[in-house]
């Protein structure tokens, strides 16, 4: 059982608003924009095209920071964070799909401070699920969405899902993300 | 793949998907060595030991440092201080030492089977640094994991091990993990120091340093250690060194097609010319460097598997 809740056309239009908007309100001068793995990156990338010029784009993998490793153990699969530019004094857009807990993103933001010590970082969520576990609010969302507990918020992105649309999936199904 | 093993003990009983995964995590934790904060929280309030009975710099460093870099803490272990100079056994000893709530041991033993015989004592982690003649696996995952980085793959590279293949830890951990994903091996060195019967495993034998040299992509240099000659198996170090050792000449060879590795530390004069060990077709310390990515992927896994 699951519900759509942003459809691909959607999906390019908030993209296509928030470059605007960031250009309009933080500029594209000294501004860099890392997009969390893998759904992030694939935003990040996204929103860097839409840009009038393209900026620095960097990924971020937070496997190593997450604070949960206790209760679920080691990712066998563990990707690479690649920021090949420093981040000192740069303004930084954080990108991700969704936001829920806000764990991810405490944990993305001590990965990022490992790698420098940025001007600040705003957050872009595609979508707010609600939920929040810890202080953390974005600066830009696509969409704020209503979803009860037990429901989950999947973003499926051509590059990876064969196509654009975010569902509202009924139930755990134990392969979906949890943080 | 999940991770599920407790221990590390040796590349004998790891399935070749094992070993790749070790590589692939060793290759994320590669680039945290690089970064100004030398660090990530992914051990946080973990404890690994260092159970070293044996002499070691190189190994016991690298892993202490990997340890650090995922913010676990490390506790060194001074055997000529401790308890087993007073006669507790080595069982006892890593016992007691995990009913302080330990995570996981690095054991290096000169006696073949210790750090088994430990970790089917403790529920405790345990990694083997170096057991006797038996294993080093950590030093074999990282001569893979600089393989690799060189050449893109693992399979179908031919490697000549040369050297002290009978007492060598260093060159059955080797063996096992480069068959195991496909290379094909030589072992080369004076007959006495050549086991009996090590065609088995696979690996080719000759012992003529000029056919292991014409025929690899990687020349592995074993560390030659000075006892063998008055154990007699060796007439004479200048002898070996003659017949076996790496000259001016033999790297002119090497140079136009295949890279050095040796696992320290060198004897320089010995397996190696002081002048050939600083080449820029050594991949001395490029081992040394991924030493540290490897013990990290290693811990990481064995520390956090699935229970």
């Amino acid at each position: 059982m699951e519900r759509k809740i942003i459809c691909k056309e959607e999906i390019e239009k908030i993209l296509k608003e928030i470059s605007k908007k960031i250009e309009k309100e933080i500029g594209i001068k000294d501004t860099v924009i890392v997009g969390i793995k893998r759904r992030g990156a694939i935003l990040a990338d996204r929103i860097n095209k839409n840009f009038s010029k393209k900026i620095p784009v960097g990924y971020l993998d937070i496997t190593f920071y997450r604070d949960d490793f206790s209760k679920i153990g080691a990712h066998p699969v563990v990707g690479t964070t690649e920021i090949l530019f420093n981040i000192d004094d740069k303004k930084v857009i954080l990108v991700d799909d969704v936001l829920y807990t806000g764990r991810t993103i405490r944990a993305a933001l001590d990965a990022l401070i490992d790698l420098g010590r940025p001007k600040f970082v705003k957050l872009f969520v595609l979508v707010d699920r609600g939920h929040r576990e810890l202080p953390i609010s974005p600066d830009f969302v696509g969409k704020k969405v209503n979803v009860k507990e037990n429901e989950m918020v999947e973003v499926r992105l051509k590059e990876i899902d064969k196509k654009d649309e975010v569902v509202v999936v009924k139930k755990w199904n134990g392969k979906g993300k949890t943080l | 793949m999940e991770w599920k093993r407790k221990d590390l003990i040796g590349l004998e009983y790891l399935s070749k998907e094992e070993i790749e995964v070790i590589l692939q995590v060793a290759d994320s934790f590669k680039d945290v060595s690089t970064r100004s904060v030398k660090k990530v929280p992914a051990l946080r309030g973990k404890t690994v030991v260092n159970l070293f009975f044996e002499p070691s710099t190189r190994t016991r460093t690298s892993f202490e440092l990997a340890a650090k870099r995922l913010s676990a803490d490390v506790l060194g272990f001074d055997v000529s201080s401790s308890s087993v100079s007073k006669g507790e056994t080595i069982v006892d000893t890593a016992k007691n030492i995990e009913a302080m709530k330990v995570d996981c041991f690095i054991v290096r033993h000169s006696i073949s089977g210790a750090p088994e015989i430990i970790s089917k004592n403790v529920s405790s982690s345990v990694i083997n640094a170096g057991d006797g003649c038996h294993e080093h696996p950590t030093q074999a995952l990282l001569d893979l994991f600089t393989v690799k980085e060189k050449f893109g793959k693992i399979e179908g590279i031919k490697i000549s091990i040369i050297g002290d293949i009978l007492h060598s830890r260093v060159a059955r951990s080797n063996i096992w993990g480069f068959k195991k994903l496909g290379a094909e091996v030589i072992v080369c060195g004076p007959p006495p120091l050549i086991p009996k019967d090590i065609e088995k495993t696979g690996v080719e034998v000759t012992y003529d340093i000029e056919k292991a040299i014409e025929k690899a992509d990687i020349i592995y240099l074993l560390r030659l250690q000075r006892e063998r000659q008055k154990e007699n198996f060796l007439p004479s170090l200048k002898e070996y060194s003659f017949l076996y050792g790496i000259d001016e000449k033999r790297y002119e060879k090497i140079k136009s097609k295949a890279f050095l590795m040796h696992p320290g530390p060198m004897n320089r004069g010995i397996e190696i010319k002081s002048e050939v060990a600083n080449q820029d077709k050594s991949l001395i310390l490029n081992q040394v460097t991924n030493g540290i990515a490897v013990r990290m992927a290693v811990l990481y896994l064995v520390i956090g598997r699935k229970i």
